[in-house]
């Protein structure tokens, strides 16, 4: 039995929306209803999950993820700079930091901070400083990358020009260079800021008063209470405000690099 | 020329002061290799006050590297280059400072893309002379208007055509008010219908007085506004003098074979029946040189 093209596209098209219909069939028959709605949709519990879910939970992930951002960001630069420098030690550095903190998870950077170096050095350090520190040296190491990778993007000709004019070498990479590096690397670095706000999450590992709470461990906390995962998803959506806008901006960036070149 | 600019690199040696007001660049024995490969053989010449030279010849020949040595863009292998009795490559010249008193214009314009029309003007007069942002955007203005692109200066490069990029590239090495200009094949990269602003820009440059070292291929410019043709072929000076002779009654065999290429590319392609990427390398071969001579003739 032979088929025409038309024939065959609209015959493969019809097993691909009859296998969907099968699926949406089966689960919404053969799935309890009452149970799910019960354990994520319970209004009452996503009620009682306000204001507090965001006047506390999410202003907390934002403020942690921005204090790892903000140190990571420093850090990551000044690697960058290190993995591009004449002097081989500062590159055997940079190499060495980057490739050991993107090797390890950052679960155990958070443990090892938070617990590791009050004990051996007897010091109480500032809850907020631990996340900075721990959230950013694990971006740092990404940053670095990716900020090296930008600097190497803008042409040589760059370089030449701001010499011929007679700016040395450190004022061409201030004036001209590194704002140029940091258009480039805009987008990744956005992407960066996103999944630095998912690793925020890892700050419960540090024992949080009530007040520092941020989204997980405030979404966790509810769900002991309430025995219900309504919270659970209330704080998926709260992650969603912050990082759909961001996903989007990334796009709007990365489409405006497009068109500039 | 130098005596207002008490620079430390303009005091350096003494010795070197008399050569100061006879010439713009001294370049004696310069050799520039890029690993294995020996770009510049042996080049000497020098540049006067006030003197407009056109450095011509096939591509690869190393005018651009000769330009680019002049100021130490790229480091000679051996070799001195100095400027007004400064010499650039002893190693306690601060370059950076010497620098600043050479313009130089490149192929591909190299405008700063992040910053507008006037502060691609303004960025290096004030990190680099410490000129006020008034002083600085006053000078940039006038020089902008200079080169025929004033409305233009709120403007990003993107915005501009290629014509108008090289003049703003002109006017921002103007800007720092340098005693010599260099040209990296200015209009190499524009459109042909553009060529000619930029050529009109660069003529009435050389009739202020302004010394300058211009690498091109146009032909037309170098034989009505030159003071001097230098002809380069394989890291040599081939030939050298005031275009009348050069241009127009070359002396040596490959720099005839060279115009022929240039003045008539079409005719050349015909005769050699193959492919320009040929007809390139194969630059000194027996039907080239007949060509030569029937055009010389």
């Amino acid at each position: 039995m032979s088929m025409s093209r038309r024939q065959r596209t609209r015959a493969v098209r019809g097993v691909q929306y009859g296998v969907l219909a099968l699926v949406v069939a089966a689960v919404a028959f053969g799935a309890n209803w009452g149970e799910i709605r019960r354990a994520f949709f319970d209004l009452d519990v996503a009620q009682a999950q306000f204001p507090d879910i965001i006047t506390t939970a999410l202003v907390n992930t934002v403020v942690y993820t921005l204090l790892g951002f903000g140190f990571g960001l420093a850090l990551g630069l000044i690697l960058a700079l290190m993995r591009l420098s004449s002097v081989p030690p500062y590159r055997w550095l940079a190499t060495a930091y980057i490739e050991f903190f993107r090797g390890v998870p950052a679960l155990l950077v958070f443990i090892a901070l938070g617990f590791g170096v009050p004990i051996a050095f007897q010091v109480v350090i500032n809850q907020y400083v631990t996340v900075m520190l721990a959230l950013g040296l694990v971006g740092a190491a990404y940053m670095a990358e990716t900020i090296r990778a930008g600097i190497q993007a803008v042409p040589k000709g760059q370089v030449e020009a701001a010499r011929s004019l007679g700016m040395s070498q450190g004022r061409a990479m201030r004036s001209i260079v590194i704002p140029q590096a940091f258009r480039i690397v805009l987008p990744p670095l956005t992407n960066e800021l996103i999944l630095l706000t998912k690793d925020s999450s890892l700050v419960y590992l540090l024992g949080l008063s009530l007040g520092q709470y941020e989204l997980a461990k405030f979404g966790r906390d509810a769900l002991n209470e309430n025995r219900s995962l309504t919270p659970i998803l209330v704080a998926g959506l709260c992650y969603l405000i912050i990082t759909l806008p961001l996903g989007h901006l990334v796009r709007r960036l990365e489409a405006r690099t497009a068109k500039a070149r | 020329m130098s005596e207002h600019k008490t620079t430390a690199a303009d005091q350096k040696t003494t010795a070197a002061e008399e050569k100061a007001d006879e010439a713009a660049i001294r370049v004696e024995g310069l050799h520039k290799s890029f690993g294995e490969l020996e770009v510049l053989k042996g080049i000497d010449f020098t540049v006067r006050p006030g003197e407009v030279v056109c450095v011509i010849g096939p591509s690869g020949s190393g005018k651009s590297t000769l330009l680019r040595c002049v100021n130490l863009l790229e480091e000679p292998t051996a070799g001195t280059v100095a400027l007004s009795g400064t010499e650039l490559t002893d190693p306690d010249v601060d370059i950076d400072r010497v620098r600043r008193r050479i313009g130089m214009v490149f192929q591909s314009f190299n405008l700063f893309p992040h910053l507008s029309v006037l502060d691609n003007l303004t960025i290096a007069q004030r990190r680099v002379l410490g000129r006020t942002k008034d002083e600085a955007r006053r000078i940039g203005r006038a020089n902008l208007r200079r080169v025929g692109v004033s409305e233009k200066e709120s403007a990003y490069p993107a915005q501009l055509s290629g014509g108008q990029q090289q003049r703003v590239a002109i006017a921002r090495a103007l800007s720092m008010e340098p005693e010599l200009m260099l040209f990296d094949e200015p209009t190499s990269a524009l459109d042909p219908e553009l060529v000619g602003d930029v050529l009109a820009v660069m003529r009435r440059l050389a009739d202020e007085g302004m010394t300058m070292m211009v690498v091109t291929h146009e032909m037309s410019f170098a034989r009505e506004v030159a003071d001097r043709v230098v002809f380069m072929d394989g890291g040599v000076i081939v030939e050298e003098g005031p275009p009348t002779r050069v241009i127009g009654d070359p002396q040596h065999q490959r720099t005839r074979t060279f115009l022929s290429r240039v003045l008539d590319p079409a005719a050349a392609s015909v005769t050699e029946a193959g492919t320009e990427a040929e007809a390139e390398a194969e630059a000194e071969t027996g039907a080239a040189a007949t060509e030569g001579d029937a055009l010389r003739g």
